[in-house]
């Protein structure tokens, strides 16, 4: 692998670590509204 | 901090923009706008935060669908110059990638779905799901020149499911939604073929022009023209929606059948001369977010 690719591969797997962490954060974001929505449903 | 030397032989892994662009977002816009009117127009009020997610299951099952569709897809994509700069044929994404996200993406859009909201509404995501890539994309679109005649259900799917998160059943307006986009899809989709049959031709993909000719196509763009009038009017005719939806849609058929009149008397066989077909695929876009925006109104208004 050249100097570049290495680069490149470096920036991929950096974007794609914050991508997945800021879809994670909202994912749990998410489940905690489905949760009190459907709480205050079965009320 | 180490770095960990990467052997040569392995690929880069797949830049997140092209994950985002195996989805289709373009096409997810018209999937999820319909989606949500039919969550809307149901009787009765849905949790927002309950009908956002709904309404995000939906986005994210048509995009699971559209990026299995790529992966089966991407030796025809290749072909054509429309397609040719998807991230499989451009080769930025190996096709196992595409396999894992698509499927793993539809997984959870289904199980998000039933989680949020009901079971009905998850067995409808999930048929839409695998009825795009079994029946449309994997047996009729190589096969078929009717392959968007039967395949159009897989777009139509949407205000169904929406209805169905709200409600928990599907009754005859979703149904009605639910045939409206099916017949829309042939004239919206000839309309485009016209105009870019060579790149159709050049992957083999049996639309209508390549297979029966410019001339019948234009014919059964008309032809097809008719039912969707009559199913888009129904749900006024029968008194399941008022006059604001009844007016629009009477007003929107009137130009579409003008607008497909003039397809069906073109004879233009080059695309530089079928603006005839270029208005009919723009206006038929503009045709369906107006009467599913009318319809919304509709029951928002007059409810």
């Amino acid at each position: 692998m050249t100097p570049e690719q290495e680069i490149e591969l470096r920036r991929r797997q950096r974007s794609r670590s914050r991508v997945t962490a800021i879809l994670l954060g909202l994912f749990v974001v998410l489940m905690f509204a489905i949760t009190m929505a459907k709480m205050l449903i079965n009320q | 901090m180490t770095t960990i030397p990467v052997p040569l032989a392995q690929p880069l892994p797949a830049d997140w923009r092209d994950l985002l662009a195996l989805t289709k977002p373009r096409v997810m816009s018209l999937v999820v706008f319909t989606g949500l009117c039919g969550l809307i127009a149901a009787p009765g009020a849905i949790n927002p935060v309950l009908g956002f997610t709904a309404v995000l299951c939906i986005a994210l099952g048509a995009g699971a669908a559209g990026a299995l569709n790529q992966w089966y897809e991407s030796d025809i994509d290749a072909l054509m110059k429309r397609t040719a700069n998807r991230p499989l044929p451009a080769g930025r994404m190996t096709r196992q990638t595409a396999l894992h996200f698509g499927v793993g993406l539809s997984v959870f859009s289904v199980v998000l779905m039933q989680l949020a909201t009901n079971t009905v509404a998850a067995a409808w995501l999930a048929v839409s799901i695998l009825f795009y890539v079994f029946v449309y994309t994997v047996w009729l679109k190589r096969r078929t020149a009717q392959n968007i005649v039967i395949g159009g259900a897989a777009g139509a799917f949407p205000p169904l499911i929406g209805w169905a998160a709200a409600t928990g059943d599907v009754t005859a307006l979703p149904a009605l939604l639910f045939t409206i986009i099916l017949l829309w899809t042939p004239p919206h989709f000839w309309a485009l073929s016209l105009f870019v049959r060579t790149d159709y031709a050049k992957a083999g993909v049996p639309m209508l022009p390549v297979v029966a000719g410019i001339a019948s196509t234009r014919r059964h763009v008309l032809l097809y023209t008719l039912p969707m009038i009559a199913a888009s009017v129904a749900p006024w005719a029968m008194g399941l929606t008022g006059w604001i939806y009844g007016g629009t849609a009477v007003t929107l058929n009137a130009i579409f059948l003008g607008l497909a009149i003039a397809v069906s008397l073109n004879t233009a066989s080059e695309p530089a001369g079928m603006a005839p077909e270029k208005r009919l695929f723009k206006y038929s876009i503009l045709y369906l977010f107006v009467l599913f925006a009318s319809l919304v109104a509709d029951r928002l208004i007059l409810a």
